[in-house]
């Protein structure tokens, strides 16, 4: 069970019922648990879409795609059933706030699937959960179960006569499995290959029907925007990026946790107060600011409102909340190594631009890092990672290639000083030993 | 091939909640591998015919997932994270560490039985760095000396 945290600064929409114990279905009904569905119930779909479009709703799982506009994507006559799919695969290292949601608030996600598809006209809904999660998986299961035996899902909820059934289903160790297509492709038992778009899922989807995929805190934020209002949840954050956010504060920082701030809060601050500082009188080194696949901004980068957009100005990504502090004693080529490390082992290999790109990658900054760098490396990772951009399958190969560009171009001098066959200078005593992890 | 009741009660509600059986593989492959320890020749073989696949198709969706193996594990299986919030915490001294008392590499078992040791990629456990899951159970906000007590204490575990 994770550690919860709080600070003064923190608007509390999403986390509001963590550690009031609203797994209890009756406890969370005391929390105005259920009642968003029910006034949704009462709504035309359209003028749900449009309530969760106005509220400035941006996707929570890193894209940042107005929800509302990708519910309202979904054909009004489907000869097919429609489907809502929650992507619960959370795996963007750096990242742990779903996990939060499904420990303290898993009726949160099971209502805000519930309206999104009565949203759309779907009469089916799947929580998808990654399958390290098994507590978390065992929580959700209890919680549709209780759910069902409320009346709240299956036959007739609520008394409406509508049908509207809810499932848990679980992944067994695949980020990749994080993108929307392929997260379908994996719901569907097969391997968590993407599909080729068009056709988007909104229209062909989950076994060929109309299917709107969804982040988990994207569907838990929905609740609230049903009962506060959109006018109220969009004022919370900056314009066009509604509500608040789970930011999941990590690495060298004093107080790392996940805590839930509005939208557009500035990221100096965050760093510098929300999380307490760089612990161990270091230094600030740089942040990678939504997840691995951000590139990362350096210490006199970090006065940035943490929206989609001004993070997109600064050069970066929201991504997904994931804040990955890193200080003055951490070597940047080994980080990189690491990042890309992690892409290599998760490309599926399905096309060559990212199964070659990363594998490339992942072998040069090992060679580098172990002494055995030559100055052309420098450039050629990045020509090769500037030809990774925009042509593979999926978003995987551009999450590889996005955050090594940054790195050997905002610290090409640490790229430098490991050449002519110099240790890093950073390696702590006794490191070397430790190869075997490559 | 007999699983436990609980497998099959689990298993006929399951098919039932897709319109097709396959889509049930994943989640299944996962809890007959929680039971049986691994997806041997005879587990592929009984869910490939139950939820009409080849058993070439199965292995295809297990080569794919991380979490799933046709090889025998050790009783506990102890995955270290090094990625990057871990790695800047000391992921990587951590796993080190575990090889040592262990006595064991990546992806390697103790004579034994009782330990596999493993390197993983992110386990979400990125704001109590660095952290460890030793078959589902999470262990957060570790150093090597919590290391070892958590790991004498499964030791303690699996002899009893």
């Amino acid at each position: 069970m994770a550690d919860l945290v709080s600070h003064p600064d923190e608007v509390k929409v999403v986390s509001r019922r963590f550690g009031l114990g609203a797994t209890n279905i009756d406890r969370h009904l005391e929390l105005d648990g259920y009642k968003a569905v029910q006034k949704a119930l009462a709504m035309e779909p359209d003028a749900i879409i449009n309530e969760v479009k106005n509220s400035g709703l941006r996707g929570r799982g890193g894209a940042g795609f107005s929800t509302g506009m990708k519910w309202s994507f979904v054909p009004k006559q489907s000869a097919k059933p429609k489907y809502v799919l929650c992507n619960g695969d959370e795996s963007e290292p750096g990242t742990c706030k779903d996990r939060l949601i499904f420990e303290h608030d898993p009726h949160s996600v099971i209502e805000g699937v519930m309206i999104a598809a009565l949203a759309v006209g779907a009469q089916s809904g799947y929580i998808y959960i990654r399958g390290e999660y098994r507590y978390l998986s065992i929580i959700m299961q209890k919680a549709i179960a209780d759910a069902y035996a409320k009346g709240f899902c299956g036959k007739n909820i609520f008394g409406s006569g509508r049908t509207l059934d809810i499932y848990w289903h679980g992944g067994a160790g695949a980020y990749e499995v994080g993108e929307e297509s392929a997260l379908m492709e994996s719901l569907e038992g097969k391997r968590g290959i993407p599909r080729i778009r068009p056709p988007f899922p909104a229209v062909v989807g989950l076994w060929g029907g109309p299917t709107v995929i969804n982040n988990a805190e994207t569907l838990a934020s929905v609740p609230h925007i049903m009962l506060g209002g959109a006018e109220w949840f969009a004022k919370m954050g900056t314009p066009k990026n509604g509500g608040t956010r789970l930011f999941c504060l990590s690495g060298n920082i004093a107080k790392p946790g996940v805590y839930e701030l509005p939208m557009g809060y500035n990221l100096k601050k965050m760093i510098y107060e929300v999380g307490g500082g760089i612990p161990n009188g270091r230094k600030l080194k740089a942040v990678v600011p939504g997840g691995a696949s951000c590139p990362c901004l350096t210490a006199d980068e970090v006065d940035v409102a943490m929206d989609f957009d001004s993070v997109a100005k600064a050069g970066s990504m929201l991504g997904s909340g994931g804040v990955v502090v890193v200080d003055d004693a951490q070597c940047i080529v080994k980080f990189a190594l690491r990042t890309m490390k992690f892409y290599q082992h998760e490309s599926c290999g399905w096309c060559i631009p990212c199964r070659e790109g990363t594998d490339w990658l992942k072998k040069t900054l090992v060679r580098f890092h172990n002494g055995g760098g030559m100055k052309k490396d420098i450039d050629n990772m990045q020509y090769l990672a500037e030809n990774m951009l925009g042509r593979t399958f999926c978003p995987l190969g551009d999450a590889a290639a996005m955050p090594t560009i940054a790195f050997v171009k905002k610290f090409r001098k640490e790229f430098e000083d490991h050449l002519d066959g110099r240790p890093c200078p950073f390696e702590k005593a006794g490191a070397a030993e430790l190869a075997f992890a490559h | 091939m007999k699983f436990s009741d609980e497998f099959e009660t689990r298993f006929a509600k399951m098919v039932t909640n897709y319109p097709t059986r396959r889509s049930a593989l994943v989640p299944t492959l996962l809890f007959a591998q929680d039971e049986v320890g691994y997806l041997s020749d005879e587990v592929v073989a009984e869910l490939a015919s139950r939820l009409d696949v080849t058993v070439l198709e199965v292995h295809n969706v297990i080569s794919y997932y991380s979490m799933l193996t046709t090889k025998p594990r050790g009783k506990f299986n102890v995955q270290v994270c090094t990625n990057i919030s871990c790695l800047v915490r000391g992921g990587e001294e951590l796993l080190h560490h575990c090889a040592k008392k262990l006595g064991v590499g990546n992806k390697q078992t103790t004579p034994d039985g009782t330990f596999t040791l493993e390197e993983v990629e992110c386990i979400g456990a990125c704001s109590w760095a660095p952290a460890v899951q030793v078959n589902y159970d999470f262990h957060e906000n570790l150093t090597t000396e919590k290391m070892d007590r958590i790991l004498d204490e499964y030791k303690r575990k699996a002899t009893q």
